[in-house]
């Protein structure tokens, strides 16, 4: 793969296609790249939420502690179109996960920090509402997908 | 052969030639304070004298002034059962010792062993038309219903023009009435159709020849010597005005201009919760209309569980299991069966075989316990559709 | 109306409440059938039920039906002792007619048992995989264990360049695979082609979801076939229970493509 700075990388991740450049300067600056190993967790159910990725590569399975063990509930994959991006915790008071998140296999992504990017939303407006507007889509995309599967279709619902 | 006028008696001899061609004669007779179809051997046999009175939600049978023998509008079925039994054996198994067993014995039932050929006598025009669209639903179709194939076979058609239509009529609507075959709709060949006329030239029966087998019979009758003079002009102007009178007494009416588009768009009409507020879904309109043909199978088992027969009965799209899969009913609710059925027969019947599947009978009115009244609803609709 | 006798010649179990039942003619030839066709299965004195044919439709092997043990009759199906007579009437319906595929790019999308009658129209594709471009199947299952035909999936995907991605409700210990709606991998299937054609098959909700998703990644309506499922009783249009309007789904369908559907799809109870 061709080395990318963040900067030139943004851009490219759906999640954020459309933003201008002034923005994605913006959050650049609060971005860092991460990586995961299979197994490993970006982060734990309590913890502050002191962060947003955008998966790069990879698959992220978000999972919650039940008596007998774990289960996962959901999956964000890097190429998951329009989507692609784990946490909105860092969003919403009071800025602590809800659930635990690992890495399924090999992941990279770009982390930015919370407390930054909610800062950049405050000063500007304008890339608050853009950001926040993503967010919400992706929000709405998993929220279909929960209530859908609660249906149970394939356990015999016509 | 001419149309030609029958006396009482010539109609007797007319039944009689029937049986001796080996027809069982099926007529209207009184049963149960109704009239319904049952064995004619001698015009006794027939409700001489016997009107109808029907309304939404009643049916009384009362005496008339006048020695007519078909002064009545529907019975309580139409020729349907006649052809396709409310219940029979469509095939049975044996098995060699219970229903593992490798020697299972499959024999299709021969349906009309013992069964003599039906005469119908006095299938009045919207019975006549009902059966014209049966033979297509059941016949005309990919793989059509051999043992309706068998006993529709060889029947002989005696219909009559309905002199005396009932509140609850409206076959003019549906172009199916009052005079056998008239009208733009569908209508079943008959072999021969009669008008009763009683005026002062007497009680006589004005017959019009339908098929080369009616010509036949009719021929036959002539060469014994029965009395069945060519039809002069002054009968066939009776015979008319019978048919005028009983177009202007039509009890109902229903308008069938644009009703698929209006049915069809009407899918969420607010007019179902109304009706589903009286529909008892009691399913009796299927069971009295001469067109519906739904069923269901099931399988009679001996005690012994080696002896398996395949029934086929009667269904109703108003019974909750009807539309069942897997999981749970298509149609739950009373609202969306009532509309299946009405939107099936004003509307969907119309793609699936190019003609309404109502005659106009009016015994869904008549026997709806509920009064429902479909050219109400209809109506309601229309209205409703004209406001949106 | 009469059936056809059937022997069982061996059962296997596909998962938990799944199996699929092997059936040898007990006299004439094999039933010849098209994909996506159906057939009345019964057990006798117990009662008969529609079930689709899930094997191969040019094979001369064994007459195959996967059963979703779930009632009484499917329950004497999916359990019928080999060497038991069952009686079969068919086969009826419209087929998937995958070969209009040929040229261009097939998905296949498929829920729950859903995947069991589109299994004869991958094995087509298989058989004449290079007169196809790009063939995806996306399957959302239940959870893990409920996966139908591991062995399919894989021999598809490693020995047919078909891109198999299997998605599920609920994840189990050990899953790493993809959780969610079969619905979220239309965004990401890659065509190839401008020719498109979908076959989607599961329970109406999902077929209704994936088929306005298949529209919006530029496949045509009329290319995208789904596979309706009614109270089918006689199979042969006769005793009215599987209409869908002016449809008799046992003799117009079960396969139906999307733009005939869609007005009577959006109503409740229809």
């Amino acid at each position: 793969m061709v080395r990318m700075t963040i900067e030139q990388y943004l851009p490219h991740h759906p999640f954020l296609a459309g933003l201008d450049e002034d923005a994605l300067a913006l959050l650049a600056r609060c971005a860092t790249l991460v990586h995961f190993a299979p197994g490993e967790y970006l982060f734990r159910e309590g913890e502050p939420a002191d962060a947003f990725y955008v998966l790069r590569t990879g698959r992220v399975a978000l999972e919650t502690r039940l008596g007998t063990g774990s289960q996962v509930l959901d999956t964000a994959d890097a190429d998951d179109p329009g989507d692609g991006v784990v946490g909105w915790s860092w969003l919403v008071p009071p800025y602590r996960w809800t659930f635990d998140a690992r890495a399924v296999s090999e992941t990279s992504a770009v982390s930015f920090d919370g407390v930054c990017l909610r800062a950049r939303c405050e000063e500007d407006p304008v890339l608050g509402y853009a950001l926040m507007r993503r967010v919400v889509g992706v929000m709405s995309t998993r929220l279909h997908s929960a209530r859908v599967r609660l249906l149970d279709l394939y356990g015999g619902r016509p | 052969m001419d149309t030609r006028i029958l006396t009482t008696d010539g109609l007797q001899a007319l039944v009689d030639a029937l049986h001796a061609r080996g027809f069982e004669v099926m007529g209207p007779v009184v049963r149960d304070g109704a009239i319904a179809f049952g064995r004619v051997r001698a015009l006794t046999d027939l409700p001489a004298g016997w009107g109808d009175e029907q309304e939404p939600g009643r049916y009384r049978l009362h005496r008339r002034d006048d020695p007519l023998l078909f002064a009545f509008a529907a019975g309580v079925q139409s020729a349907k059962p006649l052809f396709f039994p409310a219940q029979e054996v469509l095939w049975r198994v044996r098995a060699g010792d219970g229903e593992a067993s490798p020697t299972v014995e499959l024999t299709p039932v021969a349906v009309t062993a013992g069964e003599a050929p039906v005469a119908v006598l006095g299938v009045r025009s919207c019975d006549l038309a009902a059966i014209g669209i049966q033979d297509t639903v059941l016949l005309r179709r990919t793989y059509g219903d051999a043992a309706y194939a068998l006993r529709r076979e060889g029947t002989f058609v005696v219909a009559v023009t309905c002199s005396h239509p009932a509140d609850t009529c409206f076959c003019v609507s549906m172009g199916t009435g009052p005079r056998p075959g008239a009208g733009p709709g569908p209508a079943a060949p008959y072999d021969l159709a009669m008008t009763e006329v009683s005026d002062e030239l007497g009680h006589r029966f004005v017959v019009e020849v339908g098929s080369d087998r009616g010509a036949d019979l009719l021929a036959e009758l002539v060469a014994r010597g029965v009395d069945a003079a060519e039809a002069r002009p002054a009968d066939r102007v009776a015979a008319d005005r019978v048919v005028a009178e009983a177009t202007a007494r039509m009890g109902r009416r229903l308008d069938t201009d644009g009703l698929k588009e209006l049915l069809y768009a009407a899918a969420e009409s607010p007019v179902w919760d109304e009706v589903a507020s009286r529909c008892l879904a009691c399913g009796n309109c299927t069971q009295v209309c001469p067109t519906c043909f739904c069923t269901d199978v099931r399988d009679v088992t001996d005690l012994t569980g080696g002896l398996v027969e395949r029934e086929r009965v009667w269904d109703s799209c108003f019974d909750a299991e009807y539309s069942y899969i897997h999981g749970g009913s298509v149609r739950a609710s009373t609202r969306s069966r009532y509309r299946q059925w009405l939107t099936h027969k004003l509307a969907a019947w119309e793609d699936q075989f190019g003609m309404s599947g109502c005659v106009g009978c009016g015994r869904c009115i008549t026997w709806c316990p509920a009064a429902i009244d479909l050219t109400a609803e209809v109506a309601a609709l229309r209205d409703e559709g004209g406001r949106a | 109306m009469v059936p056809r006798r059937f022997r069982v010649a061996s059962t296997r179990r596909d998962n938990h409440d799944t199996l699929t039942v092997q059936l040898e003619p007990c006299e004439g030839g094999p039933l010849a059938f098209a994909a996506g066709q159906f057939t009345m299965l019964q057990v006798f004195g117990v009662g008969e039920v529609p079930i689709s044919i899930s094997g191969d439709p040019r094979g001369s092997g064994p007459l195959q039906h996967t059963i979703r043990d779930v009632g009484s009759v499917s329950h004497a199906l999916a359990f019928a002792a080999p060497g038991q007579v069952l009686g079969v009437r068919g086969p009826y319906g419209t087929g998937w007619e995958v070969a209009d595929g040929k040229g261009g790019d097939v998905v296949l999308v498929a829920g729950g048992i859903g995947l069991a009658p589109l299994r004869p129209a991958l094995l087509e594709i298989c058989a004449e995989r290079d007169d196809y471009e790009r063939v995806s199947l996306l399957y959302g299952a239940r959870t893990p264990s409920d996966v139908l035909f591991a062995d399919d999936l894989r021999s598809w995907a490693e020995d047919h360049r078909i891109t198999v991605e299997v998605i599920v409700d609920r994840g189990e210990a050990g899953w790493t695979g993809r959780i969610g709606l079969v619905t979220q991998l239309i965004g990401k299937v890659a065509f190839g082609a401008d020719q498109r054609l979908a076959l989607v098959c599961g329970p109406e909700v999902m077929m209704r979801h994936s088929a306005v998703a298949l529209v919006a990644r530029g496949v045509e309506p009329q290319r995208v076939r789904l596979s309706m499922e009614r109270n089918m009783k006689c199979g042969v249009g006769l005793c009215g229970h599987c209409q869908l309007r002016e449809l008799f789904l046992c003799l117009d369908g079960p396969v139906l493509p999307f733009d005939r559907l869609e007005p009577l799809m959006s109503r409740a109870e229809l």
